[in-house]
């Protein structure tokens, strides 16, 4: 218990001024994936911090792995291993994706503000702590997700190389075809000139075009793992298996049994199995790439939390690829989330709670009673919640009010502060003691404005997502690209308003762990009226389907010389 | 004797101008001005109770001018001028009509709206 209060205070100690590295140190300072026992310390300690280190260390593996050669059809293999293990540990079908990335540190110490107020709170009416309080469910749950990941990355690797070996096997086979029976019988054979060497050319070329395709096709780094089988994928995968395989057993058959002596029939037939390869790299692309291109749903993502919604339009596309799609979109165009915007003041919801509770002592029989009893209770509920708008209003209309004067003075501040700086001209004649690099410049005019920053920050409860360093550096980068006046703009359109999450330092705000939540299995296309839920720990994004409407558009020719005109007058004579 | 007069008013509810014109300089004037007619934009007709009236309005009447003395006042609706028709001619032709050289007396049927109001109101009392 004096543990954890204690770490509770060093975080607690992190929101009252900018952000400062030894709460990075401290972070830095969890191992990473190779601990052995993750949960034998934390499963006594209920907070959120723990749940990070465990998703930091479970993120950490997927990102290894991320960086194995992605072929062309190795995800199905990683993926049925993945959703064999898995069925077994989920009930219902919520499945998990990872974006590759960096590990994640949500919101920890926003959250510090509540946690202080409400630790040691032993009214049941609101504590911040049961939000984030991990049950021992949760902690079961990331247990197994712990071995389900070190069976995935195992079944991962195997799958790429399964997928690795086909691929090399489809390329390889024509060669084959052509050079076994130069090999085992060449003595036999006939001689084929002119035709021959065509074919050897076209045969070549056709392989290196195969190359290049499936390497701008397939060679890609992977951008998420997908919780279930890619069907299309493992569809290509059986059709060149099958064509491959069913190639050899002709082959086998009728020329290696037989010991065919026409050359050239052998080379045109390992040129047709080129020709087929082609073709489902091309049916590939019009699977893989080409039919999702054309707009056919409208996705609304609405985040839970807050509200802030987006509509996309995306097109056939299954629902865990549409779930991508949505979660890359995410993080350029809504603002980040940030917690401690969320809550009403600390006034308006204390006087909101502390209302009175009515019991009724055993009077079970009268049901009139009560009823009227408690519409007396709603009543007088609402009328003392009149109240409570007032206070939220005048609450709001102050910090808005308190947050328009500190933006005026960290405006006023930076400019000021800019003016100190001139970039170097040719002409200048300045002793080398006096000239500065960006880095040096910024730090000699970040003192100036480094208070007005730091209350606009806190007034605002963005100073969780700025630290020191990071403003520093972005001054830096300001200074180096621009020197006009209007820079203060451009260093301040950063902290004015609250960018997409992408903008924030990727090491600490970029989550990699999503859950898919969705009542139809998510490898099924998306169709009018489909819901999927994409959840974090703290606020999910509720994914809602439409489909575009077919649109009838019928023509009207205009005849330009049908446009004449007449004048409407009222005048007035006098007689 | 009321009722005869109010039978009179009631069959015709038009009054008859005698207008002498007033010779000015080289002019005859009559000393009003009139708008309307059927090449005109009947809407933007203030006098007009009927929005599609393509008829024409007095709109002005000179002060102390043949008309004012005449009885015609503002907002008048002009039917006949000498017996010709005036409720569907053009801007144009209606000036020609009352600004004729050799005509030295025009005798005008108007219709008022106020007359026509105080006839109803004696009808319905």
């Amino acid at each position: 218990k004096i543990e954890t209060l204690k770490v509770t205070v060093d975080f607690l100690k992190v929101p009252l001024g900018l952000k400062k590295p030894p709460l990075k140190e401290a972070l830095a300072a969890v191992p990473g994936p190779g601990r052995s026992k993750p949960l034998g310390l934390e499963r006594h300690k209920p907070r959120r911090s723990d749940n990070m280190d465990n998703e930091s260390q479970y993120s950490g593996y997927s990102y290894k792995s991320g960086h194995s050669r992605s072929s062309r059809k190795h995800r199905d293999r990683r993926d049925r291993h993945r959703s064999k293990s898995r069925d077994g540990s989920r009930g219902d079908k919520s499945v998990t994706i990872q974006a590759p990335g960096e590990p994640l540190l949500d919101n920890e110490s926003t959250r510090g503000d509540e946690r202080d107020d409400n630790w040691g709170e032993t009214t049941t009416v609101v504590t911040g702590t049961s939000e984030h309080s991990i049950s021992h469910d949760d902690i079961t749950r990331i247990t197994k997700d712990m071995e389900d990941s070190a069976h995935l990355d195992c079944s991962r690797h195997l799958g790429v190389a399964l997928a690795g070996a086909l691929a090399l096997l489809a390329f390889l086979t024509p060669v084959a075809f052509m050079l076994l029976p130069q090999l085992l019988w060449r003595e036999e054979l006939e001689p084929c000139g002119t035709p021959c060497e065509g074919l050897f050319i076209s045969v070549a070329f056709k392989l290196l075009i195969l190359l290049l395709g499936s390497w701008a096709l397939f060679f890609r780094r992977p951008k998420a793992f997908f919780p279930r089988v890619f069907v299309f994928r493992a569809l290509l995968m059986v059709l060149v298996f099958l064509l491959v395989v069913s190639y050899w057993l002709f082959y086998g058959v009728r020329i290696l049994d037989s010991r065919d002596r026409n050359y050239q029939g052998v080379v045109q037939y390992a040129v047709s199995l080129v020709d087929a390869l082609l073709f489902v790299h091309y049916l590939a692309v019009v699977l893989l790439e080409l039919r999702q291109l054309q707009p056919q749903f409208t996705l609304k993502a609405v985040r839970s939390a807050d509200g802030a919604s987006r509509f996309y339009n995306v097109g056939h596309l299954s629902i865990q690829r549409a779930a991508v799609w949505i979660l890359e979109n995410y993080y350029h165009d809504f603002p980040v989330y940030n917690p401690a915007l969320l809550n009403l003041p600390k006034s308006v919801l204390s006087k909101k709670m502390s209302g009175f509770k009515v019991y009724s002592l055993g009077e079970e029989n009268s049901t009139n009673n009560s009823t009227g009893q408690s519409r007396a209770v709603i009543a007088a509920a609402a009328r003392r919640r009149d109240n409570s708008h007032n206070e939220y209003y005048y609450e709001e209309a102050e910090h808005e009010r308190r947050v328009r004067k500190r933006r005026a003075r960290l405006v006023v501040a930076v400019e000021e502060a800019f003016t100190h700086i001139k970039r170097l001209q040719e002409e200048d004649q300045k002793n080398p003691r006096e000239i500065m690099d960006p880095r040096e410049a910024a730090q000699a005019i970040f003192a100036s404005m480094a208070r007005a920053m730091q209350k606009y920050l806190r007034t605002t409860k963005q100073q969780p997502y700025h630290t020191m360093e990071s403003i520093l550096q972005h001054l830096e980068f300001c200074i180096t690209h621009d020197m006009t006046p209007k820079v203060p703009g451009a260093f301040l359109e950063r902290y004015l308003t609250a960018g997409p999450t992408i903008q924030y330092h990727k090491d600490r705000w970029l989550a990699k762990q999503w859950t898919l939540v969705s009542e139809e299995p998510v490898t099924n296309g998306l169709k009018d009226g489909v819901v999927f839920v994409l959840k974090r720990q703290d606020f999910s994004l509720v994914v809602s389907t439409k489909k575009i409407p077919f649109f009838k558009l019928s023509e009207e020719f205009v005849d330009p010389k049908s446009h004449k005109f007449i004048m409407r007058l009222q005048s007035e004579t006098s007689v | 004797p009321v009722i005869t007069i109010l039978s009179y008013f009631i069959s015709s509810f038009q009054q008859r101008i005698e207008i002498h014109k007033l010779r000015q300089g080289d002019n005859l004037i009559l000393g009003f001005s009139i708008g309307g007619g059927i090449d005109q934009d009947p809407t933007q007709n203030p006098f007009s109770e009927d929005k599609t009236d393509k008829g024409i309005y007095v709109t002005r009447v000179t002060e102390g001018g043949p008309a004012e003395v005449a009885g015609l006042q503002i907002g008048d609706k002009i039917m006949q001028v000498n017996g010709w028709d005036m409720t569907m001619v053009t801007h144009d032709q209606a000036r020609k009509r009352l600004t004729k050289r050799n005509e030295e007396v025009v005798r005008l049927l108007v219709t008022r709206q106020s007359l026509q109001k105080a006839v109803q109101q004696s009808m319905m009392s």
